[in-house]
């Protein structure tokens, strides 16, 4: 730790780490929304809903647990499967269907389901902000080159990395995660060899519901869970998925990075336009390379 | 896109229309006065962007910055720098045009999804600065209270002024969409590779397009503070512009006044259903779904054809 704080001030240190956990945020959610682009090619806007349902889900749980310890871990483990149940009923009772319309009309079907969404929170849950509880055990700061950090901001740096790990394996090393990948490159052709095309879909669309889930959830504790929350952050999913490259996992990865680090290292800046910097990032990215950093599946 | 021709034969509906129109401030109340007027702007917007969207087949997909920089540069030009309020309405349909001929001129190179992608993060940076610019802009609280000269300052002046705008506007636009400029969009649209043979610049047709959508996104902006006196971010923000898409969507985007409907219905279901539920956002969704699924060409594109269909029929043709 002296080391740390011998090459870079406490507060710069302490700003990456923020930054680095909202980037975890970020980036699971946006890897979720990339899959589903990449595969499915739909660009999904109710994805910020399901991650706002997946919040409200960890708050109820939550609390049908007694908060506290016991509360939050399930809160964690069982939201991210309430969202990925209810997706898997719209994508077998709606997309499915649908697969073969513009991009234009999905892009406008899947904000009508956010409409749809939006409101039926607000029926189950209405419209006050709700609070999750963090466990004692991450309550306390601990001392980082003597600046208090958040035991669960680090908890949540180390998230991501195993988030990503967990893609990758689940992309490469697994039967589904193959033909996946092929059916992003060519659906006819992985259909002629004899795999139903359709439920590789509605499970990749699962998986990357299940990961909007996962991002509400892990949120739930910073954050005031509130309607409206999925509004700004399914734009900085999109921007981050377009400047990643479309369909690229790692593309999330590096554009979490780019946006979480410019926002929070923006405010040390200039901290009445801190949220300028990330959306100047972007911008900057795209007119040099439109698409994405990385290579797109499309 | 389809190849349809979307000249709009419905035109000699207007005059008529437009006398009724004239009238109905006499009799209406003034919230419904004041709806309609909203109807205007909000129809006025989305035309602007079916100039490009339904006769350019441009993805523009963050149309509200626009709208939004119309209506600040012209509140702007009132309240921060003090000149005459007509002075501010000129200004910001020509500020809009600016940006929109920034921002074109960085996006057109792209096509389809990619420039509409480019062009969503583009309007997201606007938004971001007019949302955070607290001693300019007024920050996420906007501006409010934006004076109005005595003769358009009433609900009655507001809506007459707004009609005679809108009124100029679309016939302005129906002769853009009509004129050789016009056909040569079209033909963008429909086949760009074919276009370009036949020596038609399609990147500099797709720009000019382009500034005049922003150009008249920007006059929506302006009568949209000259009917409610205010501007806020909200009008640059994302979910705007999806709502001024499915405007377009909704009345059927390869007709030319099809958007202006689709704002009618937008505006009056938000309205009504807003009256007797708070869950109005849950219609409106289900609503738009089922056009989406049931009527991709929307209501207005729907009856068209319905009409063409019938008229074949009864001239002996085949259906």
């Amino acid at each position: 730790m002296e080391f740390l704080s011998s090459i870079c001030p406490p507060e710069i240190l302490c700003q990456i780490l923020v930054g680095l956990s909202r980037t975890t945020i970020l980036f699971i959610v946006a890897s979720g929304l990339t899959l589903i682009l990449g595969v499915l090619r739909i660009p999904n806007i109710a994805h910020g809903s399901l991650y706002m349902i997946g919040a409200f889900v960890a708050f109820s749980v939550s609390k049908w647990f007694g908060g506290g310890t016991t509360g939050f871990w399930m809160a964690v483990a069982l939201a991210p499967f309430a969202v990925a149940l209810l997706s898997l009923v719209v994508e077998r009772g709606i997309f499915s269907h649908l697969y073969e319309r513009e991009h234009l009309m999905l892009l406008l079907l899947t904000f009508s389901l956010a409409l749809i969404l939006s409101d039926l929170v607000k029926m189950v849950w209405g419209g006050q902000y709700k609070t999750v509880q963090l466990p004692g055990s991450f309550k306390g700061p601990i001392a980082l080159a003597s600046l208090p950090i958040p035991i669960y901001n680090i908890f949540l740096v180390i998230i991501g990395p195993v988030v990503a790990l967990g893609l990758w394996l689940l992309a490469n090393k697994t039967k589904i995660g193959k033909i996946s990948r092929a059916a992003a490159v060519d659906r006819e052709m992985v259909g002629a060899v004899g795999v139903n095309v359709s439920w590789v879909f509605a499970i990749v669309f699962v998986i990357g519901c299940f990961l909007a889930g996962m991002g509400g959830a892990l949120v739930s504790p910073i954050v005031n869970i509130t309607l409206g929350m999925d509004h700004t952050l399914i734009i900085e999913a999109f921007l981050i998925v377009i400047i990643g490259g479309l369909g690229n996992v790692w593309g999330a990865l590096l554009g979490a990075l780019i946006f979480g680090l410019t926002q929070s290292l923006g405010i040390l800046i200039w901290p009445q336009f801190g949220i300028v910097f990330p959306y100047a990032a972007v911008v900057t990215v795209l007119i040099f390379r439109p698409t994405g950093l990385l290579k797109s599946t499309w | 896109m389809t190849t349809k021709n979307i000249r709009g034969k419905e035109f000699w509906l207007v005059p008529l229309l437009f006398i009724l129109l004239l009238v109905f401030p006499l009799v209406l109340t003034r919230f419904y006065t004041y709806l309609l007027a909203l109807i205007f702007v909000s129809g006025l917007a989305a035309m602007s962007l079916n100039l490009v969207l339904g006769y350019g087949g441009i993805y523009q997909f963050h149309h509200a910055v626009f709208y939004g920089v119309g209506a600040y540069g012209a509140a702007l030009t009132i309240t921060k720098l003090g000149y005459s309020p007509w002075i501010g309405f000129l200004v910001g349909p020509l500020l809009a045009a600016f940006f929109s001929l920034i921002m074109g001129a960085i996006c057109v190179r792209l096509s389809k999804l990619y420039f509409g992608m480019l062009q969503i993060s583009l309007g997201s940076l606007v938004w971001a600065i007019v949302y955070r610019w607290y001693s300019f802009t007024g920050g996420d609280d906007g501006i409010h209270g934006v004076s109005m000269p005595a003769l358009i300052g009433s609900t009655k002046g507001s809506y007459y002024f707004t009609l005679l705008v809108t009124g100029a506007c679309l016939m302005t636009m129906y002769f853009i969409v009509t004129s050789p400029f016009g056909s040569a969009l079209q033909g963008i649209r429909d086949n760009p590779v074919r276009s370009e043979a036949v020596g038609v610049n399609v990147r500099l047709h797709q720009l000019v397009a382009l500034v005049i959508a922003g150009f008249f996104a920007g006059v929506a902006g302006v009568l949209f503070v000259v009917v409610d006196n205010s501007a806020f971010p909200d009008m640059l923000f994302w979910t705007l512009s999806l709502e001024i898409l499915i405007m377009c969507l909704l009345g059927g985007w390869l007709t030319f006044l099809g958007p202006m409907l689709g704002a009618a219905m937008m505006v009056a279901l938000r309205t009504f259903a807003s009256t007797f539920t708070e869950y109005w956002t849950l219609i409106q969704g289900i609503i738009l779904m089922l056009v989406i699924i049931f009527l991709p060409e929307g209501v207005l594109g729907y009856v068209i054809a319905k009409f063409k269909r019938l008229g074949e029929v009864a001239s002996g043709g085949k259906a």
